[in-house]
């Protein structure tokens, strides 16, 4: 009976093991499930492993069981309490009807009723001497909604999770967290002693002292990020600036160069736009080792004419002064060609990627969207480039 | 349905709903219980609290950058026998028998317990990236072998197992999926004054009032770096209180700020936020 709920999460990406399924099956079997809240909790717990997938969780969940919302609120406990109300004496209002009966018009009144009532004596609402509803003054009738604890349909469907979702937007630390996968780590520092080995050597040795040593590992990486600046990509500016910062701040690499561009580097990259500070591409390719990880990061969104055009290299320079040369896409290849460990990192989310000069340069850097999950693909590929 | 041991919170500790169910689905299943949350919502303490409420003894692995999976099992101390073959003592340790230096590690310790015991393994994620791997077995089965003794350490009772993680490193999905798992959400204010009650419970109700409201006001500043957490609330309070802070002051002034933000540029960020006159009640 839960198929749907496991084919709904199929739906949302989220990846359910058959050892997670059955433990899941498992618990509600053994009964550590009363209603339709523990399902909420205990499925969640079992069954997700990750706050990031949280607000899948929640729109499975809803869109498995929102029909059968009403369910729980007749548990036994509850029906028992209502027949034992009718028993007890006070200034309570009375109704001289079976209990089927109530119940019986209660759904009939639910199917009826369009909107909401306080006080009264007839529609499920709140006050009121109507035997359906809460707070009201009725002693025998139907209380909707289980005080207190909020129904599990209702919680799934706020989805105040979605903040947490990986695939959107995040954060610095975040980023932090992609980018140290992308540390590789080998034995090339300064020689140190490797007191490990020295002391299984001596024990080997009869107890006679061996020094073994052993250089400290070190990271090589360095890492080259390419920012597009200005433009259509001021609106990126913030989440721009929080990958730079998280880059930044991380320990380890060997380097950490930022350079800019906007829209398609033409010869020069910038060290810094407001100064015009800018240094020739080819002598930043004159400095790349296979160590060297190039993340571009821009929308790649421009005139096709800015990336295409054949007519000069840079179709904003002075042709007086500047030689022809490579256009924009042939600068995007040649840099390539120099440093194939290289990512495009877009800024814009993917449904905006249909777009010629889009294509065209993912066609040469493979392009990942600027999200959590698009950063830790793009580390995935720096770390075996093709 | 067999009989499990059951947490409900204790005293000090007031768990949420959702947090209850997650422990007892755990306890019941007997999987370790994998807990998340921001820095400072009690995820360690949820360790102790369980211990306590269902009286048993707690076993605290404090994970750090340097510590392998094995030095929780057990260690064997070659040094110390290599001493002792060199300058014998009378210290009774027999040099020919190496069981006198094999020690248990956290885990071992627990294995071995005469009862069922609660482990913490505390931030595994500052350890090695592999570091979670190397114990997938171990917290599967309950047990591990000691090559050089050529034996089987398997737990008598399965310990109630609870791992807390900060989210720094990535944990391996192979482990991901044998844990229940939890992420503790920052209390609504209810919950926060009942946590506040159970912790401080002779202050002065308009001072905790004050206090908390503005608590949630610098929280609401989104361009906080680390958000001020419970325990740093808790802090504050306890300086604001033995300060003798007039309640009206919290609100104008937020005294004693450097207990709450730690960080010098989210100082920066709610004075500014102060001058806007945002982040308030």
């Amino acid at each position: 009976m839960f198929d749907l709920l496991l084919f709904n999460l199929r739906t949302q990406n989220v990846g359910v093991g058959l050892g997670e399924w059955l433990t899941f099956l498992k618990g509600i079997r053994d009964g550590l499930v009363v209603d339709l809240e523990g399902l909420y909790t205990f499925g969640r717990a079992v069954l997700i492993q990750s706050e990031n997938q949280f607000d899948a969780w929640d729109i499975a969940f809803e869109s498995t069981f929102a029909g059968v919302e009403l369910m729980p609120e007749l548990s036994p406990e509850l029906l028992d309490w209502l027949k034992d109300a009718a028993a007890i004496d006070g200034e309570v209002v009375e109704l001289d009807v079976p209990f089927d009966e109530i119940r019986r018009q209660f759904y009939e009144r639910l199917k009826e009723q369009t909107e909401r009532h306080d006080g009264g004596d007839r529609w499920i609402g709140t006050g009121g001497t109507s035997p359906y509803g809460s707070h009201g003054r009725s002693r025998n009738g139907i209380r909707v909604g289980s005080g207190g604890h909020r129904s599990a349909i209702a919680v799934a469907s706020e989805r105040r999770w979605r903040n947490y979702r990986s695939d959107a937007r995040l954060d610095v630390r975040d980023f932090q967290v992609a980018l140290r996968a992308l540390r590789k780590l080998t034995r090339d520092g300064p020689e140190e002693l490797d007191v490990g080995r020295t002391i299984r050597k001596t024990v080997d040795n009869g107890g006679e002292i061996e020094l073994e040593f052993a250089r400290a590992k070190q990271n090589r990486v360095h890492l080259v990020l390419l920012l597009d600046t200005g433009g259509s990509m001021d609106h990126h500016a913030r989440l721009v600036s929080r990958l730079f910062t998280a880059a930044k701040a991380m320990k380890g690499f060997k380097s950490i160069t930022t350079l800019h561009f906007h829209n398609v580097p033409y010869g020069y990259l910038y060290k810094d736009f407001a100064t015009h500070q800018r240094v020739p591409i080819e002598d930043v390719l004159a400095t790349m080792s296979p160590h060297h990880r190039l993340v571009w990061v821009g929308d790649a969104s421009m005139a096709p004419w800015e990336l295409f055009g054949r007519h000069h290299g840079n179709p904003w320079g002075d042709p007086e002064r500047e030689p022809v040369g490579l256009n924009g896409l042939g600068w995007l290849k040649r840099v390539r060609d120099v440093c194939n460990a290289s990512v495009w990192l877009n800024p814009d989310p993917e449904r905006f990627w249909d777009h010629p000069t889009v294509s065209a340069i993912g066609a040469i850097y493979p392009m990942f969207p600027l999200t959590l999950d698009g950063l830790r693909d793009a580390v995935a590929h720096l770390r075996s480039p093709g | 349905m067999a009989a499990f041991d059951q947490f409900s919170g204790t005293n000090t500790y007031i768990a949420d709903d959702a947090l209850l169910s997650s422990v007892n689905a755990a306890i019941a299943l007997e999987r370790p219980l994998l807990v998340r949350g921001e820095p400072g919502t009690g995820k360690t303490m949820l360790a102790r609290s369980v211990a306590e409420s269902l009286g048993r003894p707690l076993f605290n692995w404090h994970v750090k950058s340097t510590t392998l999976a094995k030095e929780g099992l057990y260690t064997y101390d070659v040094v110390q026998r290599l001493n002792d073959s060199r300058f014998p003592d009378d210290s009774g340790r027999n040099v020919s028998d190496i069981r006198s230096y094999i020690k248990m590690g956290v885990l071992g310790q627990a294995f071995q317990a005469d009862e069922r015991v609660v482990v913490l393994i505390d931030e595994i994620d500052k350890a090695d990236i592999e570091f979670p791997n190397d114990l997938l077995r171990e917290l599967d089965e309950m047990a591990f072998s000691i090559p050089e003794l050529d034996e089987t350490v398997s737990a008598k009772h399965r310990p109630i197992t609870i791992i807390t993680s900060n989210a720094e490193k990535e944990l391996p999905t192979a482990f991901l999926r044998r844990c229940v798992f939890h992420y503790i959400e920052f209390p609504t204010r209810d919950r926060l004054r009942r946590i506040v009650d159970a912790h401080l419970p002779d202050l002065d109700n308009d001072l905790v009032e004050q206090a908390v409201l503005r608590f949630y006001g610098v929280r609401k500043i989104k361009a906080l770096k680390k958000k001020p957490s419970t325990s740093e609330l808790l802090d504050w309070l306890v300086v604001l209180a033995s300060a003798g802070a007039n309640p009206d002051d919290i609100a104008s002034k937020l005294p004693f700020l450097g207990t709450l933000i730690k960080q010098e540029q989210d100082l920066e960020t709610v004075a500014a936020a102060m001058r806007r006159g945002q982040g308030g009640a």
